[in-house]
């Protein structure tokens, strides 16, 4: 028998069978994390929140969707019109899918700005690459489902893009579509990757992506390793358990987010054309072409950088090397100080630039270039390259503050041994701690 | 494809945009009350007798459409079906669309969601835009909508319109006329103010067919937000009282 954890009755019966109170320890009752996470850790069990909901309303849509290039874009109004609380699920799901980029890419963010990145956390940060791949591969095939104007010519022109490899290309193409053109073909595998294979990668992979998290322990916004001081059973005494503390706390996060979310679902659910696009409310014509293709909102900053580059194979290696670069972020940042509360001003200079940059190659990619907007996505283009490329560099030998041996507490109140007013110093009330808990 | 991706980024994309660089005819502001039943009555009434000889509203129901506006099936069956269509189905027509194509150029399209994808302004500009133009089949053109293939279906309510036009001088020297607003030549049955409002009252009703649900998701909308603030107001404390040991 395996039970080692010393329960009885039903739940005994289990952890004989099934490691259910380990796992609950392990990952809940005693994951030890920081207690200083900011405004920015939100975003991780967010993402976790928006996968749950894009799942759920997920399953519900495809109970009524058709994926037939003759029934897809009524199925979506019968959804919209006839189906009980369709239209909630419908708008649920399209707006969960640009929400989750939003959340994706302030975790991603909450990365840079602490280190989350760094040694030993690399796994961590590949794994949540390939999610963030993932995700990516899993909005594109869903766009194309509602089969409206943008649905169909978005698909058609990224697809497309695959056409620029040489000798394989045009091959290549006609593999992905199933057919000369984007056609039912095409819809009815996209259909099957969205709802099927690209959902089970990603679940896998945030399984991965928390397994590994939870081995080497979470960082924070002061960067510093609560594990380096463990009690007398091996706990981190600067960590506290992730339940209860980091359950209520998330819940009011979660609170929070759910509002926003909702003032969208209710009152904006196009969000002005961004994130349901006004020509996608128009049936798919193979035979018209849409006066302006843009892909979603946040797609925009890689479509900004292939259209920046004059070459069509060097833009399309271009925009795959902007999403590539990011992969090798654990390499390339080679200052062992982690937050960028204890960094130099290059590297404050260099990621602000590099948040810019984003920002903007995202709002050039949304429009329709002109000379001057080329000029300007190519300028941004480099600043973007630049921030990673140059980064071993500008990295290498930086001007660092002293980090702090340990998480800095404002007051630390502990309640079998009084008060102490800064716990930085290792004194009485850390060894109070490290035997009391 | 690969020339048709190239003929998309580098063809296609700045036309459009030294297009869009233009000076086009502003839209004017639909006047949208969904919560004004007459008004999306007026509109319906509009709808069926104007649109739907050529338009469809296939994703419509007239059932739906009676309860949401304040009309039982029984006036929905007398005034507004002139079909053999039951009031459970949908707003379809009888105009086959091939036929239709072969009259119009392009087979009109169906009206459920035109608002959603052209927006209300658009619609309540374009209907009341039409103006004379004997170079066209149908003797009209449209100010937001050039070299329409639509006659002007409304004529006998709005009468006919002449286009004026300003002169002045583009940037590279040259004389541009841009249309500015119209003089009418012969009047309709209605005065120009009473058409403005059957077009906002027209307009209305297709932003309500865009999607029916509109007005009442915004209802819900305020129950799930107070919902979402109690709960913030309970959970809130809660965490507080946990963390008091934590600072």
């Amino acid at each position: 028998m395996a039970n080692t954890q010393g329960t009885t009755g039903l739940r005994g019966w289990i952890d004989e069978r099934f490691p259910l109170t380990q796992l609950w320890r392990e990952h809940l009752g005693e994951y030890f994390a920081p207690p200083n996470f900011n405004f920015f850790y939100i975003f991780g069990v967010l993402s976790l929140v928006v996968l749950v909901n894009q799942l759920l309303t997920g399953i519900w849509l495809t109970m009524n969707y058709k994926p037939s290039a003759i029934e897809a874009f009524a199925s979506v109004e019968y959804i919209m019109r006839d189906v009980n609380w369709g239209w909630l699920i419908r708008y649920m799901h399209s707006t969960g899918a640009s929400a989750f980029f939003i959340v994706v890419y302030l975790h991603m963010f909450r990365g840079l700005l602490y280190g989350s990145y760094k040694k030993p956390r690399e796994l961590v940060w590949l794994i949540g690459m390939l999610i963030f791949l993932c995700l990516m591969a899993e909005s594109f095939f869903g766009y194309l489902l509602p089969w409206g104007q943008m649905s169909y010519w978005g698909a058609q022109v990224i697809i497309s893009l695959f056409g620029a490899i040489p000798g394989i290309g045009e091959d290549l193409t006609l593999w992905i579509r199933g057919d000369y053109v984007v056609s039912d073909a095409t819809l009815n595998r996209f259909f099957a990757l969205h709802v099927v294979a690209v959902p089970i990668a990603l679940l896998g992979l945030v399984v991965a992506h928390i397994l590994a998290l939870h081995h080497v322990g979470s960082n924070n916004p002061e960067g510093v390793e609560i594990k380096k001081y463990m009690n007398d059973k091996g706990q981190p005494i600067d960590g506290i358990p992730f339940h209860p503390y980091y359950t209520v706390k998330d819940l009011v996060g979660i609170i929070i987010f759910l509002f926003f979310f909702s003032i969208v679902v209710f009152f904006m659910p196009e969000m002005g054309g961004y994130f349901l696009e006004h020509p996608n409310f128009e049936p798919a014509d193979p035979m018209k072409t849409p006066i302006h293709i843009a892909p979603v909102w946040y797609f925009t900053p890689y479509y900004a950088i292939l259209r920046a580059v004059p070459d069509k194979l060097l833009g399309v290696i271009a925009m795959g090397g902007s999403i590539a670069v990011l992969f090798l972020l654990p390499w390339l940042d080679r200052c062992p100080v982690k937050s960028i509360r204890y960094r130099s001003f290059t590297w404050k200079v260099a990621l602000t630039l590099f948040a810019i940059s984003f920002l903007v190659l995202g709002y050039l990619g949304a429009l329709p270039p002109s000379t001057g907007r080329t000029t300007v996505a190519q300028i941004f283009s480099v600043v973007y390259f630049g921030f990673f490329l140059a980064m071993p560099f500008y990295t290498k030998g930086e001007k660092t503050k002293p980090v702090p041996d340990r998480v800095v507490f404002t007051t630390v109140t502990v309640d079998n041994a009084g008060e102490a007013k800064s716990a930085v110093p290792f004194g009485e009330v850390d060894k109070a701690r490290m035997t009391a808990k | 494809m690969r020339t048709l991706i190239s003929m998309i980024l580098f063809v296609v994309l700045p036309v459009i945009a030294s297009a869009a660089g233009g000076e086009g005819y502003s839209l004017d502001k639909a006047p949208i009350d969904l919560d004004s039943k007459a008004s999306l009555q007026r509109g319906a009434k509009l709808f069926v007798n104007y649109c739907m000889g050529c338009h469809s509203a296939e994703y419509q129901r007239y059932n739906r459409m009676a309860r949401d506006i304040g009309l039982t099936d029984e006036q929905v069956r007398e005034n507004l079906i002139f079909t053999s269509a039951k009031v459970g189905d949908t707003m379809k027509n009888a105009m086959p669309k091939a036929e239709a194509k072969k009259w119009f150029g392009a087979a009109p399209p169906d009206l459920s969601v035109i608002t959603r994808s052209r927006g209300a302004d658009y619609i309540y500009t374009y209907l009341r835009t039409f103006y004379v133009d004997e170079s066209r089949p149908w003797g009209v053109n449209n100010a937001v909508f050039p070299s329409v293939g639509m006659p002007h279906v409304l004529w006998q309510l709005q009468g006919l319109q002449k286009p004026v036009y300003e002169t002045h001088k583009g940037p590279d020297g040259h004389e541009v006329h841009v249309l500015k607003d119209f003089e009418l030549v012969k009047p309709g049955s209605l005065t120009p103010r009473e058409f403005n409002d059957a077009m906002g009252d027209l307009v209305n009703f297709l932003t309500y067919i865009a999607e029916p649900i509109q007005s009442e998701r915004k209802h819900i909308g305020i129950w799930v937000l107070l919902f979402l603030v109690v709960a913030f107001a309970v959970f809130y404390p809660l965490k507080k009282e946990y963390w008091k040991d934590i600072h």
